[in-house]
């Protein structure tokens, strides 16, 4: 009977879609193979190193970033902090670190009072769901803390 | 990896004061180091680790690159247009290469 044939076709090709999906997890876990995931006290650690003694506030720095990420291997990020910018009063640098990543250091963005606001954009990797955060330490030496949660779908391994 | 290619685009004019937008990309694998190859074995990490904008040769915008920067970084930042001059570039490749771009600007 054609229909049942055609039946079985269906199934075939949804349990080989089934094992396809299951490779291509095995690979994506075998692509990280020196460390798993960082875990939130080791980005915390992370951040105590970058920011030194100062104990960061939360505020004036924001995170742009999906609410879910597709495609962990490039997730569009925007950092700012609000900051007059003046030779007197600016933001020195930002740091952005991934508690859920195998390396979780992500980047630095180190401005000048030339930057005129402090705005940067630019694409991350993402291993998995977790929290993404930023330190910014300003010219006066305060410190501002945010964090940000990405749903990731698919690893950026 | 064929050679990094640079595009920046840069404003050709701007009044003084002016705050514009640089948006730059550079073709790069940013090999993390977290990867096997077919062989199961580690594939080195080479990535680009810091890119560096200066404006008439004084130091505008720095950024420090970790491997959980996505290949073919991208990169949006701000300058505040001050003189007319050059606006430049470059990007510090893992094995010691530098890639450079630069654009002139004109301010009013």
């Amino acid at each position: 009977m054609p229909q049942s044939r055609n039946q079985a076709f269906t199934m075939n090709r949804r349990r080989a879609v089934g094992v396809l999906g299951a490779a291509a997890g095995i690979t994506c876990a075998g692509l990280l193979p020196g460390r798993a995931a960082a875990t939130p006290a080791e980005a915390d650690a992370l951040m105590k190193t970058l920011t030194g003694a100062a104990a960061p506030s939360e505020g004036k720095v924001k995170l742009h970033l999906p609410q879910i990420a597709e495609n962990g291997a490039t997730v569009l990020m925007k950092v700012t902090v609000d900051s007059p910018m003046t030779a007197n009063d600016y933001v020195k640098v930002v740091h952005v670190v991934a508690e859920g990543n195998p390396l979780p250091a992500v980047a630095s963005f180190h401005f000048t009072p030339k930057s005129g606001k402090a705005e940067v954009s630019t694409r991350i990797r993402l291993g998995k769901t977790q929290n993404v955060h930023a330190v910014a330490i300003m010219s006066n030496g305060t410190v501002w803390h945010t964090k940000e949660e990405v749903k990731v779908t698919a690893g950026g391994c | 990896m064929a050679t990094a290619n640079a595009k920046i685009r840069v404003p050709e004019k701007a009044k003084k004061g002016e705050i514009v937008e640089i948006k730059t990309a550079i073709t790069h694998d940013m090999e993390s180091g977290q990867r096997k190859d077919s062989s199961d074995k580690p594939i080195p990490r080479r990535i680009i680790n810091k890119f560096l904008c200066t404006y008439n040769g004084a130091e505008v915008f720095r950024m420090d690159m970790q491997p959980a920067v996505s290949a073919n970084p991208f990169i949006s930042f701000f300058v505040l247009a001050t003189e007319t001059g050059k606006i430049e570039m470059t990007w510090f490749d893992d094995n010691g290469e530098t890639y450079t771009s630069a654009a002139q600007i004109t301010v009013e």
